[in-house]
């Protein structure tokens, strides 16, 4: 099977081709095709990995060449896929996650009249985010960075109609611009210092490199992965990124595609393993954002954005892991793999639950819909107690470990993630109890419903992973030796043991738990959000003023550089072209005058000209 | 045979071809006046031809006659169009080629 892999890109390609190219006649069976194709991409992910499983360790890793791309001199550019532990843990996540949400999609988008584009635009998306976790080079893995950038935007700004769709569809775009400048700095200078962009040979070649080459690399990866995953500085697109249709957001801004900077930095583990600085810097943007993320998540009414401002903190939680080196690697993936499950699960709910709720996204109008929407309260709160870590749910076992990596690193970090950990029990809490606990405070024509089988179903499987996924990935498969021939492990030493960390996280989830619980579900939330409230609310309703900070920093001189820029055209260049147009134009309007249509008086002037020039030569001559 | 005779009747001729070239109107008259001007030139050429005992001025001569000939041909075509369509043979009427 391995050698069929190809497939895996081809199947959703091929759909997104047929759908896209077919139009208006592919409308009736548009959807099942592209979940078919993703179906079908899914299935050789699993006959990839069993044929995988059958290998020993070392010899999984396999590459599948392709054909070449680039040749010139001696750089060399394959087409070629890398089939390992590490792209085929994100191959299964990437199309078995996908495909739920490809089912979900057919009753969520059912009444949408687009929606043979809208499946058009998600295989496009699985195509080329395969394309990014499967290439083994760099200048592949930017293919797919792209090809998985312009799908997201497509399916942000879904919904064209929406100005704001619009708009954040573009913002998207810009902020992401930004990363990706960082990922081609990257692989300028790999080509630069090592000759090649080919993962096994620049790591191997990294390992004889310089520091400083290594840290200037690793800087440029970390800008792209901050970009892509929506880390600080580079944030501020994912809130508006929730535009899109629900799925989107927990396909490509929960699940797959803004962990892409995890798997970016995790898949370049060599350069960073040698460059202490580029690592501090990860763990510090990482441990920025997590609280960041945790903060905005505390004060949005918003269920789409609450959760967007979750996912920004959970990525935190994996670039903080993938920064503490050979210790972190393996949990940051595993936290990845959990958090696609969990989040996946919650963004579907949360869709869901808009489902019913007419389209509203404001939580001030919800409340008590555990009893109208059983299925979705129950799948909701399995993905809930998941990403707060309470055991033995998927996320308790990844954060756990993620915390100890952290505490084995230095005890600062170890104590970001803890603060974090508590944020993120306050604000699922109180978002779990806005919305499905306390009084009821539906809108006057809304009538809450569970949604149809296609939406539940894929909630529910979503759902068991987030329930028993962690502890299958654990105990079961292994992770930390099966990750450990791709990107390295270490066992953490230091710090604080097991016995002592998981009590300690655990009573600090449940302050955190108990504080959202009181005041959002024994407490009535009032309709209108407060306006009299502290400036950390204020600041977390703002974004931690991410925007405002691009606007001043960024956007307002780029304005006013533009508009020079313009005047200084507008005046002086196109002056000078126009000014010189125009003074031939006068004077060629005087000139032409001369042109009298009198044969006479121009022989007259030939001559006076030949008299001139015979009284010259007379002149001349004599002299 | 004095050669500064020969000279000055050239020169003559063709001042008053070129004036005559200025200051009349009727084209048929100018054309005349181009002509008086070739052949004052003829007469320049076969003079200096005679005084430094070479032939090239004289087979010049012939070359300008026969190229006059020819212009003639043209011109009075022209003239001829001109004066069917306008009902005048005045240059100062044929004046529309202008700004």
């Amino acid at each position: 099977m391995t050698a069929y892999a190809w497939l895996l890109v081809a199947l959703p390609l091929a759909g997104a081709a047929v759908l896209l190219l077919g139009g208006k006649r592919t409308n009736a069976w548009g959807h099942l095709l592209g979940t078919a194709m993703s179906l079908g991409s899914f299935g050789v992910g699993v006959a990839t990995l069993i044929e995988m499983l059958a290998k020993t360790a070392e010899e999984r890793e396999t590459i599948i060449h392709l054909w070449d791309w680039i040749v010139v001199g001696t750089f060399h550019v394959p087409v070629a896929l890398q089939l390992d532990q590490l792209s085929i843990s994100f191959v299964l996540l990437i199309t078995g996650v996908g495909s739920l949400i490809h089912i979900y999609s057919i009753g969520y988008m059912a009444h949408d009249e687009n929606r043979r584009k809208f499946f058009a635009y998600l295989n496009l998306f699985i195509a080329a985010m395969l394309v990014l976790v499967l290439a083994n080079n760099y200048m592949l893995l930017y293919v797919g960075w792209e090809g998985v950038g312009l799908a997201s935007y497509l399916l942000i700004g879904f919904w064209i109609h929406k100005p704001s769709a619009a708009t954040a569809a573009k913002k998207a775009f810009v902020v992401n611009r930004v990363g990706d400048v960082g990922l081609s700095l990257a692989v300028m200078l790999m080509f630069t210092a090592f000759g090649t962009v080919t993962f096994g040979e620049v790591n191997a070649a990294a390992e004889s490199a310089s520091t400083q080459t290594a840290t200037w690399i690793g800087l440029a990866l970390l800008l792209a992965a901050c970009g892509k995953s929506a880390q600080f500085p580079l944030q501020s697109w994912l809130l508006d990124a929730m535009e899109g249709p629900t799925p989107v957001s927990a396909l490509i801004h929960a699940a797959t595609m803004v962990t892409a900077g995890v798997y970016l930095i995790a898949r370049s583990h060599a350069i960073y393993d040698i460059a202490p600085i580029a690592q501090t810097a990860v763990i510090v943007i990482g441990g920025i954002t997590l609280i960041m993320g945790a903060i905005i998540g505390t004060a949005k009414d918003d269920i789409k954005k609450g959760l967007a401002g979750s996912t920004m903190s959970q990525i935190g939680y994996m670039i903080l892991g993938v920064g503490l080196g050979p210790v972190g690697y393996v949990f940051a993936l595993f936290h990845l793999i959990t958090h696609g499950f969990f989040k996946a699960g919650m963004f579907l709910g949360a869709g869901s639950v808009m489902h019913g709720m007419h389209d509203d996204v404001n939580m001030r109008h919800y409340g008590n819909l555990r009893t109208a929407m059983k299925i979705t309260y129950a799948t909701f709160g399995m993905g809930f107690l998941a990403i707060i870590g309470i055991p033995p749910f998927a996320g308790f076992w990844s954060k756990d470990e993620i915390i100890r990596a952290a505490f084995s690193h230095s005890p600062l970090t170890g104590i970001v993630t803890l603060i974090g950990a508590g944020i993120t029990a306050f604000y699922m809490t109180r978002m779990m109890a806005m919305t499905f606990f306390g009084t009821a405070r539906w809108q006057d024509d809304v009538h809450p419903h569970e949604s149809p089988k296609s939406m539940t179903i894929p909630m529910m499987i979503l759902s068991i992973g987030s329930a028993f996924g962690g502890m299958l990935l654990l105990f079961v498969a292994n992770i930390e030796s099966w990750l450990e021939p791709v990107v390295g492990f270490e066992h953490a030493h230091g710090g604080p043991d097991s016995s002592v960390l998981i009590p300690v996280t655990l009573t600090i989830v449940a302050i955190g738990a108990m504080m959202g619980w009181v005041q959002y579900a024994k407490r009535e939330v009032p309709l209108l959000a407060p306006t009299d409230v502290s400036i950390f609310t204020k600041a977390a309703r703002a974004d931690l003023y991410g925007d405002t900070f691009n606007e001043a920093v960024f956007m307002r001189p780029g304005q006013y550089l533009t508009r020079s820029l313009v005047y200084v055209d507008n005046k002086v260049v196109d002056g000078v072209v126009n000014g010189t147009a125009g003074l031939v134009g006068v004077v060629a309007a005087q000139l032409r005058r001369t042109q009298t249509g009198f044969v006479r008086s121009y022989a007259l002037v030939m001559v006076l000209g030949v008299v001139v020039i015979g009284a010259i030569a007379a002149i001349v001559g004599m002299a | 045979m004095e050669l500064n005779n020969f000279i000055l009747l050239s020169a003559i001729l063709f001042s008053i071809g070129a004036v005559g070239v200025l200051v009349r109107r009727n084209a048929i008259v100018v054309f005349m006046s181009v002509e008086m001007m070739l052949n004052a030139a003829n007469l320049a050429f076969v003079t200096f031809a005679k005084a430094n005992g070479s032939i090239d001025g004289q087979v010049i001569a012939f070359f300008v006659m026969v190229v006059a000939a020819a212009e003639v041909v043209v011109g009075l075509s022209i003239i001829v169009s001109i004066f069917r369509t306008r009902r005048t043979a005045s240059i100062d009427e044929a004046s529309l080629l202008k700004f």
